[in-house]
């Protein structure tokens, strides 16, 4: 555990920063405030003070933590006013994006891999994608669907299959191709069906690629139900968290939407981790 | 050898300590390696042959012993690149053209323009590249990176020449080749030459002395002055005094091993 | 109908001319790998255009390629201040900003294993949190105008740069490093000399992973607060306007806006790491 004290350092050194930053931001407001009531300040009254503040410029990070408990732990979780709620709204958005969008694209890889006119026609265009803010028409997609009488969990879970698509047709398709001359030489010898060295040379070879754009691709599904639900002015769900605390100035609810999305982002890839160290393990494919 | 010798090395030990206990890398290691010479180290992996010329090169510090480089410390030494150092692979930068890899430690140690210029020209002719110097290393094959690599640790004159197995990588006609062209070097050049190889002709072919090493701990087990003549055409390699060195050489190395 | 059928007659016949042409002797030449994609291209515009007419689908919900395209051309003043506004004032600065700060914070810390060892798991944490969720925090400090645009450009591009240099830092071989300490070299001059060079394939690769952030954080950072001109802003906009032809002509801008960047980083990368084995084949 070399690696815990150095983390521990900067994230201990990031604290203080944001500690000393909000002082200094939120001092304007405290020094405002006095001189309206005339009241002089003393050093530790702006410290106390700009630690505190209703709607400060920037929370302190322990306020942004109480916010974090109070509206998680302490509330229902069917409350309007619970984190876990809206959480779960994106959450579930998510993870169904990240189903269809992951299906998708290994299915298209696969096509790719074994269709050459599918190749040449569709892959310099999935390349190209992911060179476009594709997330630009999350907006359109919310209206329209609205506008079919689609609402709430599909319409972002489509964006977020948008958006985690193309890593994983680029990145399995990378993964599908990544056996070399000899093994596939190999596989020639014994005689094999292209089914055969499917399912016993590529799909195998191709898993590490596989997991490195899984995690590229919820961390993506993630952004795209949380961008999903800014535009149509929604009110559940951690981005709703975020455009409603940013209406009404409420910095901290934003920092705690913001944090949520974070811990919950990390939740996710972390599990794909996981996953992925388990399935590579038992494959032998791990160092 | 009455003169002084340029790298003396008295009871040196070097000791690595890792996670599965100390590894005794060198052990009592006494070596004298006069002006002109070129010295041959031999032995099996984990030997310390290659350990010992990174001392030299004052990459890696005794933990014991003396050691001395032209009658400094080999930082001291270093400093004033007292030496050039061939790797085992050429370790050409690829953004640098040929020329301009023989330039960087021209470059580094200050050397003007035009004094840049002539000297890549001149250790370009040495190694047989001339024309290539506007290449980059990928577009050359592997034996003609190692010349440029040799190129490379001529370019400032150092009189020390320190090359760890420099053609072990390379197939044996290129090898031939290029150990025929390192002894013309050497008698052009007249610098001393510490060389490690684990190919027994190469090192009774290059030699004027063969330090025959063997591992745990690493250290030497004989020191051979070779009888060949200076002058040395590639088929001397079959005359009976050729084989009877290598003889001797190989008998070193098992007796190295006899506790096995 | 008569649309519909002809779209699909068209989209058959060049599925065909597709497969002959990418099994055909040629199909390893420049032109038929550029033409195949581009047929791909034109036959989904087509399809789109025939199945919109033929079905009357509403503009309100997908407006034709050539509606679009009208749209494109009769919009052009406007369009091009929203892409001043978020591409060059918003995204651009941003970018630079931000790949700068991270580049010379690489090296800044590369000379502490011990920050190196801190920074580099809470870099790459961050780098995988949705960090547009910044954009509204960044809008209330900065105003609406074009520096909070450029502030979460900032947040987004600066740790995958990050990472990605003080990887490439690291990447320079040990035999590398050696070789330079045979020579007395400074550090400095081991910086310049060996380890940016060699540092440079990974710095670029952030670069480019950078291109599409900055992009991105610039339209979305709109949708939370903007004046009234910027592709984010138009799009939130029109969208609520039902005014989709717009939309998508701000879309058809920010994907070549988005390529274009791309291409031309990835064309710079290819000037400095022209040495590199990715980069040798072509």
């Amino acid at each position: 555990m070399s690696r815990a004290l150095p983390v521990l350092t900067v994230v201990a050194a990031i604290l203080a920063l944001w500690y000393a930053a909000a002082v200094w931001m939120n001092a304007t407001w405290t020094r405002d405030q006095a001189e309206r009531a005339g009241v002089e300040l003393s050093v530790s009254d702006i410290l106390t003070d700009t630690m505190a503040q209703e709607r400060p410029v920037l929370p302190a990070p322990h306020q942004v933590v109480t916010e974090l408990w109070n509206t998680t732990a302490r509330k229902k979780v069917t409350s309007k006013r619970s984190l876990v709620f809206h959480g779960w709204i994106t959450l579930s958005a998510t993870l169904l994006g990240f189903a269809i969008g992951t299906g998708a694209g290994i299915l298209l890889a696969i096509g790719i891999v074994h269709n050459r006119a599918m190749d040449m026609s569709v892959m310099p265009w999935a390349i190209a994608s992911q060179t476009i803010p594709i997330l630009a028409i999350a907006p359109m997609i919310i209206v329209v669907l609205n506008s079919l009488g689609i609402q709430g969990l599909v319409p972002k879970a489509i964006i977020s299959a948008y958006l985690s698509f193309f890593p994983v047709v680029v990145g399995m398709v990378k993964g599908l191709r990544s056996p070399d001359a000899m093994q596939l030489d190999l596989m020639r010898t014994y005689n094999a069906s292209g089914r055969e060295s499917f399912w016993k040379l590529r799909l195998p070879s191709s898993m590490p690629y596989l997991f490195t754009s899984l995690k590229i691709g919820i961390a993506a599904s993630l952004v795209g139900a949380i961008v999903g639900e800014l535009p149509t002015g929604a009110i559940r769900g951690l981005g709703a968290r975020m455009l409603t605390g940013s209406y009404y100035g409420q910095t901290i609810q934003i920092w705690s939407a913001l944090f949520a999305a974070a811990i919950l982002a990390a939740c996710l890839v972390g599990i794909v981790g996981v996953l992925q160290r388990v399935t590579l393990k038992r494959m032998g494919m791990d160092q | 050898m009455t003169q002084t010798p340029v790298i003396q090395a008295q009871n040196l030990d070097l000791t690595f300590q890792t996670n599965d206990g100390p590894i005794h890398a060198l052990k009592g290691v006494d070596l004298e390696i006069g002006k002109g010479e070129f010295v041959s180290f031999i032995g099996p992996s984990g030997c310390g042959k290659t350990t010992f010329l990174r001392v030299i090169a004052a990459l890696e510090h005794p933990t014991g012993g003396t050691i001395t480089v032209n009658g400094m410390t080999p930082d001291e030494a270093r400093q004033k690149r007292a030496y050039g150092y061939v790797f085992q692979a050429a370790g050409l930068y690829p953004w640098r053209t040929i020329a301009g890899n023989i330039k960087l430690p021209l470059e580094i140690m200050g050397f003007s323009r035009a004094e840049q210029e002539e000297r890549v020209k001149n250790v370009l002719q040495l190694v047989d590249l001339e024309g290539f110097g506007g290449k980059f290393p990928w577009q050359l094959s592997g034996g003609m990176q190692q010349r440029a690599s040799i190129a490379r640790a001529l370019a400032f004159d150092a009189d020390i020449l320190l090359m760890d197995e420099p053609f072990g990588a390379l197939d044996e006609i290129v090898r031939d080749h290029l150990n025929e062209q390192l002894l013309a070097l050497w008698a052009r050049t007249e610098k001393t030459i510490g060389f490690v190889t684990h190919s027994i002709p190469e090192a009774v072919y290059l030699s004027t002395k063969i330090v025959v090493m063997s591992p745990r701990p690493g250290r030497i087990t004989d020191v051979i002055d070779s009888p060949l003549p200076r002058e040395r055409p590639l088929d001397i390699r079959d005359t009976p005094e050729f084989l009877e060195v290598a003889h001797r050489v190989r008998e070193g190395l098992r007796a190295g091993h006899a506790y096995d | 109908m008569i649309w519909v059928v002809a779209a699909l007659i068209f989209w058959a016949a060049m599925f065909w001319l597709n497969i002959r042409l990418s099994k055909s002797a040629q199909s390893h030449t420049r032109a038929v790998r550029l033409l195949v994609p581009a047929i791909f291209g034109i036959t989904i515009l087509v399809v789109w255009e025939g199945v919109v007419r033929g079905l009357n689908v509403p503009g309100v919900i997908l407006p034709p390629p050539s509606a679009i395209a009208a749209r494109i051309s009769t919009s052009l003043p406007v369009l091009w201040a929203d892409f001043v506004q978020t591409f060059v004032k918003g995204a651009l600065s941003g970018y630079v900003i931000g790949c700068g700060a991270a580049v010379l914070v690489a090296v800044a810390i590369d000379r502490s294993p011990f920050l190196q060892k801190g920074l580099l798991p809470v870099g790459n944490f961050i780098a995988a949190l949705p960090i547009i969720g910044t954009a509204p925090i960044l809008v209330m400090w900065f105003g609406f105008d074009w520096q909070s645009k450029a502030a979460v450009v900032v947040v987004m591009v600066f740790f995958p740069v990050l990472v990605n240099t003080v990887q490439g830092l690291a990447a320079a071989s040990a035999m590398q490093r050696d070789l330079m300490h045979t020579y007395s070299a400074s550090y400095w001059q081991t910086l310049f000399k060996l380890r940016l060079p060699a540092a440079m394939p990974f710095i670029f690769n952030g670069l480019k992973i950078a291109t599409t952030l900055a992009l991105i954080g610039a339209i979305v950072a709109e949708f939370f607060g903007s004046p009234i001109k910027g592709m984010g802003f138009r799009i939130s906009t029109e969208v609520g306007r039902l005014g989709l032809d717009m939309v998508w002509a701000e879309i058809t801008v920010a994907a070549l806006a988005g390529s274009a960047f791309y291409g031309l980083v990835a064309a710079m990368e290819k000037g400095v790491t022209f040495w590199h084995p990715s980069q040798r084949r072509s």
